[in-house]
């Protein structure tokens, strides 16, 4: 009964995002605020109806009804509870569900929650965002629905793929989603901007917030997946320029240009049209990621579930809804108000480098996620775009936007003192340079990235802190002058420094993880040693272990540095009953924010003839950064959003801004 | 007489134009010359043959691991077979193979030629899905002939 009900609430859905697309365009052809009402209305309702469908799913799940299909194919009796539950999108099928919860929910909160928005922009975001629902919903009732019974229900599932059994894994589709949909709002935000030609300062207002919180959501999602990557999969890497991770990287990139051009807009009514364009652009980059995710048409190390009938039909969403998006945006973006005027040196001047920067960098991904379909199309032949390529491309532009950053945020509006800026810089410099020495002086072999990164970082953390002591006037002004400033600190500017802050302690981590990791392999009898940078790594024994769903064997291994025993690292090799997969469990030591990385292998004779595991070890200095540096920047777009001034409706200088535009 | 446009909103326009040519050119040509070097082809091991890869140039090789050529020395090394229906090739590696590697399965391997025609990989790919037959593969091996049915989707993560 539970699916059947799940069903109905799934069609229910659908049929509510048709009124709610009817209703709200009614209400404003006819300016009938009664049928505005219906329409937001319906998209509550719409919501309302997804998260019971999707809750019958889960509870199929959490039963272990083997006759829907879905719950057959992902999941087994014998999994913990936290696993049953984030299998239900694990799947295609069920991944769309959370695809289409996350759009009806933002829908509903723009619906319930847009009071200072213009009556006749949200009627027609709130129609536009129906239209994507309804699209969606579709897709997954026609084409995708998890609820379907099958005939003979087998006794036991399938079971999920084991290494998706993991805590971080069971969170990370969530964050992701929840970003790549919330993308979804800026572009009916920006398609009804365009039909209704209201695309002005307090526009950009609106906008802010849903791309905050959707990009705060994105970052997060990418860095949980990214640390799942790291210490699931035992390969030691945490990003590999695969197609998959590259599809969400790019609305990230779009996101964050946005999220930059939006504030221009916002603060001086320029680059309108821009900032439009990349509204839309991001939402294109979520469905495309999608598509290509789904499709099948890359070769990625994720494996996912493919079939080709389901890519067309999201291709061809993909192609409806961005298409129509650009096409509207092509026929009135010219139509546009001019922005204002600003000198090249001053923060806007700064930003249209940093947007620029991003564009290109997000193109070059782009091109090499599509390379290697287009070269299979012209020539036949199968080449694979990897990090070599992205190093040479991605990384030099970003690099010389990053460079610029610390300078950018020091430039007034309109009009900035570069030398001004620059000699306020001379500390944040001399920092840089600094820990870029220590890093050349405390390693050998010195290398280049390490040095170049660790300088680049803290240039950006230093150049970051330089800006927040400037605004509460630190050092120049008395101590309690200082403090009362502090408090006064809208959280916004907070939330910019701290995001800030998380870019430079990224690439501070990055740099110096990739420059100087370590690693080691051996076949381990239970005594052996296996050295891996100051680190030594004693096999004392392997034991059994046992979990819900799996038999594990687990070495107890001593990791030592100088004579002195850190810590005991406990890998796992695990044996997983349904499915009969194999899956190694990592061990991970954390010492001075890097890691001690040990993965057990197989078993095989050792050098001595006695049964030994292959062990490998991997030495990741300031590896935990590379983590701690995105979730710093998703904690920055969180306390942005918590601006008061976001919230609030249509603030006075913004809209003296629109006036003089418009004068 | 200035040859700059008298508006100052052309102007500015102008010069935005006039920043973004550069970055843009240089991204183009980022992007061609690391297209020349740092993109790898894939071969089977039949069609690596008759194109004649030097030896120490990167590429993935891709094909059938052969029944019974795995070798797992006590060294940590590997040593195995990659073969198609027409040719195969010797392939060492160093490492910890992935959980799903089996003897008769499709595998990409990234690595070079060594001068004795031994492929030494550096990167064995680990698929997340045991059912999950790498496309390259798939394609090379219906282009030998020796494709035996589709593959089944398997299961996936989001």
């Amino acid at each position: 009964m539970i699916a059947e009900f799940g069903s109905f609430c799934l069609i229910l859905a659908l049929a509510l995002s048709a009124a709610q697309v009817g209703l709200s365009l009614a209400g404003r052809v006819r300016e009938e605020a009664s049928l505005v009402g219906a329409g937001e209305g319906a998209a509550a309702a719409a919501f309302l109806a997804m998260a019971i469908a999707f809750g019958c799913l889960m509870t199929a799940f959490i039963t272990s009804d083997f006759s829907v299909s879905n719950v057959a194919a992902n999941s087994h009796t014998a999994k913990p509870l936290l696993y049953k539950i984030a299998g239900v999108w694990g799947s295609h099928e069920g991944s769309m569900m959370l695809w289409c919860l996350a759009l009806t929910g933002f829908g509903a909160m723009v619906a319930l929650s847009g009071r200072g928005l213009p009556a006749r922009l949200k009627a027609t975001t709130v129609a536009v965002q129906g239209t994507l629902g309804l699209l969606f919903i579709g897709y997954t009732v026609f084409a995708s629905n998890p609820l379907l019974r099958i005939a003979n229900p087998p006794v036991e599932g399938a079971s999920l793929n084991p290494v998706l059994q993991d805590p971080f894994l069971a969170i990370h589709p969530p964050f992701l989603y929840a970003g790549y949909v919330g993308m979804s709002v800026v572009f009916s935000l920006a398609v009804a901007g365009l039909i209704e030609g209201r695309t002005d300062a307090a526009w950009a207002r609106w906008v802010r917030p849903w791309t905050l919180a959707a990009w705060s959501l994105l970052t997060v999602g990418i860095m949980l997946g990214s640390f799942w990557a790291y210490y699931e999969l035992g390969w030691g890497g945490w990003w590999f320029w695969d197609p998959v991770e590259n599809a969400s990287f790019m609305p990230w990139l779009a996101a964050t240009a946005l999220l930059h051009s939006a504030v221009v807009t916002e603060k001086r009514g320029a680059m309108a049209a821009w900032t439009l364009f990349l509204a839309l652009l991001a939402f294109t980059f979520s469905m495309l990621g999608a598509f290509l995710v789904r499709s099948g048409i890359l070769t990625s190390v994720h494996a996912f579930a493919v079939d080709p009938k389901r890519g067309a039909l999201l291709l061809l969403i993909l192609g409806l809804t961005s298409g129509a998006g650009f096409v509207l945006f092509a026929w009135r973006a010219p139509k546009l108000a001019p922005g204002g005027l600003f000198s090249p040196v001053s923060r806007e001047g700064a930003l249209v480098l940093n947007n620029l920067f991003l564009c290109v960098a997000a193109a070059t991904v782009l091109y090499g996620t599509l390379y290697p379909l287009i070269r299979q199309a012209i020539s036949g032949e199968a080449v694979s775009v990897g990090p070599p390529w992205y190093n040479l491309t991605f990384v030099p532009l970003m690099t010389a936007v990053l460079l610029i950053l610390p300078i950018g945020v020091l430039l007034a509006w309109k009009r900035g003192d570069l030398k001004a800026a620059l000699r306020r810089l001379i500390v944040a410099l001399a920092a840089a340079l600094v820990v870029g020495g220590l890093v050349l002086v405390a390693n050998a072999p010195q290398k280049a990235l390490a040095v170049g990164g660790a300088t680049l970082g803290a240039w950006l953390i230093a150049g970051s802190l330089t800006e927040f002591a400037e605004r509460i006037r630190l050092g120049r002004a008395p101590w309690a002058e200082s403090w009362r400033r502090l408090g006064g600190l809208p959280r916004g500017g907070l939330g910019m420094t701290l995001a800030h802050i998380g870019v430079g302690v990224f690439i501070l981590g990055t740099a110096y993880e990739t420059a100087y990791r370590i690693d080691a392999a051996g076949v381990l009898s239970p005594g052996d040693r296996l050295a891996v940078g100051a680190y030594s790594l004693t096999l004392t024994s392997v034991g059994e272990a046992e979990g819900k769903n799996y038999v594990a064997e687990r070495g107890q291994i001593s990791v030592s540095r100088a004579g002195q025993i850190i810590c005991q690292a406990q890998p796992e090799r695990r044996l997983y009953a349904p499915g009969r997969q194999t899956t190694s469990k990592v061990a991970l030591c954390l010492r001075d924010l890097g890691d001690v990385y040990v993965v057990m292998g197989e078993q095989r004779t050792g050098p001595h003839g006695a049964p030994g595991w292959l062990v490998r070890a991997y030495w990741n200095p300031l590896a935990r950064l590379i983590f701690l540096g995105p979730l710093l920047m998703g904690l920055g777009g969180a306390l942005s959003l918590s601006d008061r001034r976001l919230r609030m409706g249509l603030p006075r200088r913004a809209a003296e801004v629109a006036a003089k535009a418009a004068a | 007489m200035s040859l700059l446009p008298r508006s100052r909103k052309a102007r500015q326009r102008l010069l935005v134009i006039a920043v973004a040519a550069p970055i843009l050119a240089a991204a183009a040509g980022l992007t061609l010359y690391a297209m020349r070097s740092s993109v790898s082809f894939f071969y089977s091991p039949s069609q690596a043959l008759a194109a004649h890869v030097p030896a120490g140039q990167g590429i993935e090789l891709g094909g059938l691991v052969a029944k019974g050529s795995v070798d797992k020395r006590s060294d940590g090394e590997v040593e195995f077979v990659i073969a198609d229906h027409a040719a195969s090739s010797r392939v060492n590696f160093r490492g910890d193979l992935p959980d799903l590697f089996r003897e008769g399965q499709g595998v990409v391997t990234k690595g070079a030629y060594r001068p004795d025609g031994v492929f030494e990989a550096s990167e064995v790919l680990a698929k997340h899905d045991e059912k999950y037959m790498p496309r390259e593969v798939t394609r090379a091996l219906k282009a030998s002939g020796e494709w035996r049915g589709d593959p089944q989707p398997g299961a996936e993560h989001p």
